[in-house]
């Protein structure tokens, strides 16, 4: 076509970004690689195909990673860590700055390398993708130089074992990397098999920066390796990937003690109110579900409608969607790519092909042959339909309507998911009322897909738990700098003679506000230290448990009061507790045969002052986000928190355990001291009378290995605790894997009750869900 | 948004068939305007931050290459209302601006292009320099603009604004940018707005009018949104950002307001009207944002003279160059270029 029938038709034409740089690094890399262990690149080993998805060519041969060189990584990682870890805030900083730098220097090269690999649009490879892996470089490099001030007493975790993706090879690989380096860990990296290639180049950037050998380690292949990785003796793994193999990390990690972050797959709701600027809703829309072929686990992929304006909201969607462009990736005037992989593509065909509900929509505009799909609209759905709960993980929207604000949040949350959710509406207490109730680690109002270095980014359901980003980002790369001892086990003291009591009392359970006796019937014969008879516990069992659960869920209107009232609560029952202070001390010496009931009873009264002071005073940041509008960073109550209390200490230890619980919001169902039940009996009463709304604290007595593997896999509770002596860590971290909630345990370790190691930010933090909500702004 | 079939009757308008093929591009139906819709112009809505990134990606988003680049730039030329507008304006200095009309761009490079009888779309002056603009064009096809309605400002007294039309229309002007009354728009008096676009359309007679909206003077971008729509509805035949007087003139959020504005206008009464922005578009690279702009927004019938202008003075030099370069290979300099 000349000029002049150009001039004519107006057509775009080819717009392609050289590939000839990128390359030609992959042929001066000799187009074979091996791992990057110890500083150095090892020979390639047992080689598979890195494809370009978009042509189906060979891009370079990538090794598969065998159990030695995995060993090996770890290995020198380990050899690594002490003295990086040594170097100080200041020293690491210096080097995150100088890989940062490198970043920015290399940007096209990792941009055009990014889109071969992947089939990602250029736009997004050079625009999104390596500009925000900068930052988050930048960012971290500041984090390092302020750690030993602003982070006093925390320490490194140690060797972290990170397990990345292929939707966002370079940005996913810093989001790990760069907080893990900047708080003085070392990592051994599996980039993900389709993209392991700017990873790679990220090697060769480390040899460049003159970081130490084994700082960072890099090993490629399938899930085999990753496996290997979960497997290997390292402190913490971090992995973002697909809610299925979440799990299976889960559970192959619980009970070893390793720290785990999970970032998992989503269903995230979009959610669009009659007052919406409708044309930038739609424009939002290109940015959610069809940026990166629909392949991003936060992609807005749910569309909710209001009504009223369902009808020409479709048809203004389905018009701008024949306006997207698909193609070559490295056209500079390309929307949609190709998808990563041919398996991938069929999985979608898959999926849309076996839908038989609702309106399917593709885009008409052309599709290359080849790994490309067309973006699909699918109106029509109803909550039930299997498109509205599976994820796709390609550019294909399912939309419904709704009518109130009340029941977008209802849909919004009908999903097994909570990773993120987007809203559009010009009105600010529609908006600010909506973004709190959804189940989401992220929420963006009028405006989607929006990421930086400073705002967390993480899930909550089983999207995954853990947060990237930030100072709540930190927390997964650090460990307050204690060493524990193993937790003794306490047995209930034994007796034989069932010596009568002046007045027989009854210890019942306390389940939704009322006293309740077991299910079971059940009880157990409690003894003092002497062998003497002062009471029957009862024992709970799984339905006991299940009524506890059942009673919390219904409390929900704690949640939404406000921290003023939380705090009142609070210091009444310290009051309360205060009062009967004398009783309670003879009751816990008698339980327990030892003299410091009444310190005990102090102290348990000061923590609750502590809650109360807390109450209204832990709160959310607003982030330093590059956007004129502000990204806060909302600490909300999980919900539900089921926790088995310590055995020492029977009252304090409980009374550590709810007093954060209930000042952030959650309802509890505790299972009090397994050796010194009784307690709970006393504390029920000092409750009762303390205007704590029924179904908030539930109390039970029992087994703790009975009950835990209820507890860890009853899908209703989002979080479990446990500090219980007796050895059920490992069994709660793999009954919680089924709905991924999030977990708190000793790893049968010891902690000190009575001093600053039973109170403080940690309860805090395990008592609150992240959740950052971004609120662009302009009049 | 309501289905609002085009009715003459509505603003007392002649039937819009009538004036077709007054212009040399003009193929569309005049649009003939509406009764005001006060429900729909307070449902508009503008998110400036959601616009404001779509308008700084899209840069990013749409690229035009080699052949590709000429041609857009070729085709923004065919769209410029080459303009001038200073208290010095000469017969003279006119007379040089229509031979640069005529002529934009050296007749080697356009020859090279497959282009040779290239023109701007329009001359845009002041009411004195109508006449020897459209000597200075006779037989060009060129038509002539006229900037009325006591231009910037639109302060004058009204009977004198709408007797500034007809004096304009009178004296050959084929083309009236009027300005709106931004104090309308700024309180709220929407009745106001539409009933001065109406008279202002009025007076136009056969003469197609742009209303001029100041966007920089307005305040918010939903202003924008509901201004652009009163005016459409009381019978603009284009609406225009800004005077070029503005602090701020013609800004690619603004243009997303008011491309949106023109397709709901479109997609209810079937009638499109064209845009033009105006002021601070000096860059060739600029010039093709706009235009993929307007493709990916409006579509590709809104890319002719018809339905899109450039109030430009200093665009097309940068162009010249541009174009010189895609037919040489290496970079021009400005002297090699007629100037206007």
């Amino acid at each position: 076509m000349g000029v002049s029938e150009i001039f004519e038709s107006m057509a775009y034409g080819p717009a392609p970004e050289s590939a000839a740089d990128a390359l030609a690094w992959l042929v001066d890399q000799g187009s074979r690689f091996g791992h990057f262990i110890d500083g150095e690149m090892t020979a390639p080993g047992d080689e598979f195909e890195s494809r370009n998805p978009a042509t189906g060519e060979v891009l370079a041969l990538v090794s598969q990673a065998t159990q030695g060189d995995v060993d090996a990584a770890v290995a020198a990682a380990r050899r690594a860590q002490g003295q990086w870890a040594k170097l100080g805030g200041p020293g690491r900083a210096r080097f995150l700055y100088a890989l940062a730098r490198l970043l920015q220097k290399h940007s096209r090269l990792f941009a055009v390398l990014e889109t071969l690999d992947n089939g990602k649009p250029i736009r997004e490879s050079r625009d999104i993708d390596i500009p925000l892996a900068q930052r988050h470089f930048y960012y971290h490099a500041g984090m390092a130089q302020l750690m030993e001030t602003e982070l006093p007493g925390r320490e490194a975790l140690g060797v972290c074992g990170q397990i990345i993706p292929w939707n966002f090879p370079l940005l996913m690989l810093a989001w790990k990397v760069a907080p893990a380096l900047a708080m003085g860990n070392t990592v051994v990296l599996k980039p993900a098999e389709y993209t392991s290639l700017t990873a790679l180049l990220f090697a060769d950037i480390c040899r460049q920066a003159g970081l130490p050998k084994g700082v960072v380690n890099i090993v490629t292949g399938d899930g085999a390796v990753g496996e290997m990785i979960v497997g290997a003796p390292v402190d913490k793994i971090a992995f973002t990937g697909s809610t299925e193999v979440g799990r299976r990390i889960r559970t192959a990690t619980a009970g070893t003690g390793k720290a785990l972050t999970l970032e998992l797959g989503g269903k995230s709701p979009y959610i669009v109110f009659e007052d919406a600027d409708l044309d930038s809703a739609i424009e939002g829309l290109v940015d959610a579900i069809w940026f990166n072929q629909g392949q991003v686990c936060c992609a807005g992929s749910r569309l909710l409608v209001q009504e009223g304006i369902a009808e020409r909201f479709y048809a203004k969607l389905r018009v701008r969607m024949d306006g997207l462009r698909i193609g070559d990736p490295l056209d500079k005037c390309i929307d949609v790519g190709a998808i990563v992989d041919p398996v991938q593509l069929e999985r979608i065909r898959g999926l849309v092909g076996g839908n038989t509900e609702g309106e399917t929509y593709q885009a008409a505009t052309p599709c290359p042959e080849g790994c490309f799909y067309p973006p699909t609209l699918i109106t029509g759905l109803s909550p039930a339909s299997a498109l509205m709960q599976e994820e796709i993980f390609g550019p294909v929207l399912v939309a419904t309507t709704f009518r109130t604000p009340s029941e977008a949040v209802e849909i919004a949350n009908n999903t097994r998911y909570g990773l993120a959710a987007t809203l559009w509406s010009e009105n600010i207490n529609v908006a600010l009322d909506v973004a709190p109730r959804l189940m989401a680690g992220v929420v963006w109002i009028n405006g989607t897909n929006m990421f930086d270095a400073s705002a967390p980014f993480g899930g909550v359901r089983e999207s995954g738990f853990g947060r990237e980003g930030g100072w709540d980002g930190l927390l997964a790369y650090t460990r307050a700098g204690k060493t524990a001892q193993p937790v003794k086990p306490l047995t209930p003291f034994a007796g034989a003679e069932a010596e009568p009591q002046p007045v027989d009392r009854t210890a019942k359970l306390y389940i939704g506000g009322k006293q309740a006796r077991p299910d079971g019937g059940y009880a157990r014969n409690v003894y003092d230290k002497a062998g003497r008879l002062i009471g029957q516990a009862p024992l709970a069992n799984r339905k006991d448990l299940r009524n506890a659960v059942e009673a919390a869920r219904g409390a929900v209107a704690w949640g939404g009061s406000t921290a003023h009232l939380r705090a009142q609560i609070l210091y009444y029952l310290g009051e309360n507790l205060s009062a009967r202070s004398e009783e309670f001390a003879r009751s816990i010496d008698r339980m327990t045969g030892a003299r410091d009931g009444a310190k005990e009873v102090g102290a348990a009264v000061n923590r609750l002052f502590t809650y109360a002071a807390w109450a209204d005073k832990f709160e959310g940041r607003v982030t330093q986000v590059p956007l004129r509008g502000v990204a806060m960073a909302l600490r909300e109550p999980c919900g539900v928190i089921g926790a088995l209390c310590p055995d020492s200490a029977p009252l304090l230890g409980l009374v550590s355990l709810l007093g954060p619980a209930l000042a952030m919001g959650n309802r509890v169902v505790l299972v009090a001291s397994e050796a010194f039940p009784l307690i709970a009996a006393d504390l029920y009463q000092v409750i009762e009378t303390s205007d704590v709304p029924a179904g908030v604290v539930n109390l039970l007595t029992g087994s703790h290995a009975e009950l835990a593997p209820t507890l860890a896999t009853h899908m209703d509770i989002e979080a479990v605790w446990s500090f219980s002596s007796s050895d059920v860590s490992a069994e709660i971290e793999r009954g919680a894997a089924g709905t991924l909630k999030r977990t708190w345990v000793n790893h049968g370790m010891a902690r000190d009750w009575s001093g600053a190691d039973g109170e403080g930010r940690a309860f805090l933090d395990a008592a609150t869900e992240v959740k950052t909500v971004w609120v662009p702004y302009g009049a | 948004m309501p289905e609002h079939a085009p009715t003459a009757a509505a603003t007392g308008q002649e039937a819009a068939a009538g004036e077709t093929g007054l212009l040399p591009q003009t193929v569309e139906n005049r649009n003939p305007g509406m009764a005001l819709d006060l429900d729909w112009v307070m449902r508009a809505t503008a998110n400036r931050s959601a616009i404001e990134r779509r308008a700084a990606s899209l840069p990013g988003r749409r690229s035009v290459k080699k052949d590709y680049q000429a041609a857009w730039l070729a085709r923004a030329i065919s769209c410029i209302d080459l303009t001038t507008l200073a208290g010095d304006d000469t017969v003279g200095r006119v007379q040089r601006l229509c031979a640069k009309a005529r002529q934009p761009v050296r007749a080697d490079i356009l020859e090279a292009l497959g282009l040779p009888g290239l023109t701007v779309g329009a001359v845009c002056v002041y009411h004195d320099m109508i006449a020897p603009a459209v000597a200075a064009l006779a037989g060009s096809g060129i038509p002539v603009a006229a900037v009325s309605t006591g231009f910037p400002a639109g302060l004058s007294p009204f009977h004198l604004r709408v007797a500034e039309i007809g004096e304009s229309v009178a004296a050959g002007a084929a083309e009236i940018d009027i300005v709106i009354s931004r104090r309308h728009v700024l309180s709220g008096n929407w009745q106001a707005l539409y009933d001065e676009m109406c008279a202002f359309r009025a007076a136009c007679g056969a003469a197609h009018v742009k209303a001029i909206l100041a966007t920089g003077e307005l305040g918010t971008l939903q202003n924008v949104a509901r201004a652009s729509l009163v005016c459409m509805m009381a019978g603009a035949d284009f609406i225009k950002t800004s005077t070029g007087k503005e602090p701020v003139n013609a800004t690619l959020p603004v243009t997303l307001v008011m491309l949106r504005a023109i397709r709901d206008y479109h997609e209810a009464t079937g009638i499109r009207v064209g845009y033009k922005p105006a002021g601070g578009i000096s860059k060739a690279k600029d010039a093709v944002t706009y235009l993929a702009l307007i493709k990916d927004e409006l579509g590709d019938r809104w890319l002719r003279p018809d339905l899109f202008r450039f109030g430009a003075s200093s665009l097309l030099g940068d162009i010249e160059r541009q174009l010189e370069h895609h037919v040489t290979g290496a970079y021009s300099a400005g002297w090699r270029h007629a100037m206007s």
